[in-house]
């Protein structure tokens, strides 16, 4: 975690808010999916990979369905390869198959500028094509560069473009569940 | 998440550290998984060119290559050195220099001379990958064969490695010592005196004059094609007796254990270095070197060719 005596993280979501949160989304997808068993839970990784693990458990708690999850890979699909100093690491993509008439839920863990949830979109069209595609994330921030919308979100969170906001996964981060707000 | 990777060219194996090895190898596995898509294609390399420059004959490391980039969305010329001013006296440098006033991102050189990729690496702004130069490194193809070691095998260190043939001109050997070395493997060179001389032992291997000793406790032996093309006299023993002496013959590959693997960088003599029934043999992972080496040129273009420059 980036905690530093002159940069304190603020505090957005610990826990239990991530629980409680993560509960509606699993509960909002299982409603508006009349056909639970053709949803596939894609994360992006790496934390929504972990987010899509639980949403499928919360679901399978609910509705008693196993539902399938895959991961999706977005750092092949950038359009920004060459103008950044750093490259992305490159994850494999897994994904139930055919994804013909199946929905496909895009999992991350904070929606921003919609760049990652386009290149996720790419990326899935090079798998098939799916009946629908939807997109949950924990943390919507704002600032949308591309016209795009979660259609789950855990917490709507007003930000300044300079802020940074860190979620962290007790199974990803060893840190407990929570999300922080940086200030610039 | 982003990458400790900061080189622009890959030369050799020799200057890698293990860390910088593994990372090429976990990004091949990435880019593996993209041969089994519907569409075979990501958009990582769009808008960057890559020069297969090509001054020595080559068919399957070039298409190799070709294809990778076409799988990262890059745009690829192909120069060889028939079709090259090369043939009209112009140096490599000016060569080179001309590529890239044309905005070529990549070059991919296959030399006779060794030395010829770091000659142009440290004068271009372009990446520059080996693809073989002269007796020296080519450092894709070690690449592979480790990838393909590891997949079948679940690791590398403490495997021990049998690598036969004509070890002195042989770049392929080189990249795999240098390669397999580092990652903890055990590297055992079999061939006639005069190609595999004592010094290599320098290297941290154990070079051996007898095949039938070594397979028993092989994990791998990889066969290196005898380029009988180039062969001189006094060198080689000649084919006929190559092959009593060295070569994988179906009785010989009796002595290897049953879950030893079969490896070689092709195009194979049958008859020669290995028999029919063991290239096609259940042991023979040969066509998955092929498989895997179109994922490590993958990985190691975008590597090399994402990084802003």
């Amino acid at each position: 975690m980036k905690d530093t005596e002159q940069n304190p993280g603020v505090p957005i979501m610990d826990a239990e808010a991530i629980r409680r949160a993560l509960r509606r989304i699993a509960h909002e997808i299982i409603e508006q999916n009349a056909d639970l068993r053709s949803v596939v839970l894609a994360g992006i990784p790496l934390r929504g990979v972990e987010i899509a693990r639980r949403l499928a458990e919360l679901i399978r708690e609910v509705a008693k369905i196993d539902i399938e999850t895959g991961t999706i890979d977005v750092a092949m699909h950038r359009d920004d390869v060459g103008t950044r100093a750093e490259l992305p690491v490159v994850h494999a993509s897994k994904l139930p198959l055919p994804l013909e008439h199946r929905t496909v839920i895009i999992v991350d863990d904070v929606l921003f500028t919609g760049r990652t949830a386009r290149a996720a979109m790419d990326a899935i069209s090079s798998f098939g094509r799916p009946a629908r595609v939807q997109l949950a994330a924990l943390v919507d921030r704002g600032h949308r560069e591309l016209p795009i919308r979660a259609d789950y979100v855990g917490k709507n969170l007003p930000t300044a473009t300079r802020e940074q906001i860190q979620v962290r996964l007790q199974d990803v981060d060893n840190e407990p569940d929570a999300v922080w707000l940086f200030k610039e | 998440m982003s990458t400790n990777w900061n080189r622009k060219d890959l030369l050799g194996l020799r200057e890698l550290s293990p860390e910088e090895i593994n990372f090429i190898l976990e990004t091949a596995d990435a880019f593996k998984q993209v041969g089994t898509r519907e569409i075979k294609k990501v958009p990582a390399l769009r808008g960057k060119t890559m020069v297969n420059f090509f001054v020595e004959p080559s068919t399957r490391t070039r298409t190799s290559f070709e294809l990778a980039a076409h799988r990262l969305s890059a745009d690829v010329i192909n120069i060889s050195a028939t079709t090259s001013s090369l043939t009209k006296g112009e140096t490599l440098k000016d060569t080179a220099r001309n590529l890239e006033a044309l905005h070529a991102d990549i070059l991919v050189l296959r030399h006779s001379s060794a030395g010829a990729p770091q000659f142009l690496a440290q004068r271009l702004k372009s990446s520059v990958i080996n693809a073989g130069d002269g007796a020296h490194e080519h450092p894709t193809q070690g690449l592979l064969d480790i990838y393909t070691i590891r997949e079948r095998r679940g690791k590398v260190d403490n495997l021990h490695i049998v690598i036969v043939g004509d070890i002195l001109f042989s770049r392929v050997a080189r990249s795999n010592i240098f390669g397999l070395t580092k990652l903890g493997a055990r590297v055992t060179l079999v061939g006639p005196s005069t190609l595999v001389p004592r010094e290599f032992e320098k290297l941290g291997v154990t070079v051996s004059y007898k095949i039938d000793d070594v397979l028993p406790t092989a994990d791998v032996v990889n066969l290196l094609r005898i380029q009988h093309e180039r062969q001189r006299k006094e060198y080689f023993p000649g084919i006929g007796e190559y092959t009593t002496l060295f070569g994988l013959t179906k009785e010989r590959a009796k002595l290897l254990k049953p879950d030893c693997l079969v490896m070689h960088p092709g195009p194979i003599n049958r008859g020669v270095e290995i028999d029919s029934e063991v290239a096609d043999g259940l042991q023979s992972v040969i066509l998955d070197q092929v498989t895997n080496g179109l994922a490590v040129r993958m990985a190691v273009l975008y590597l090399c060719g994402g990084i802003a420059t």
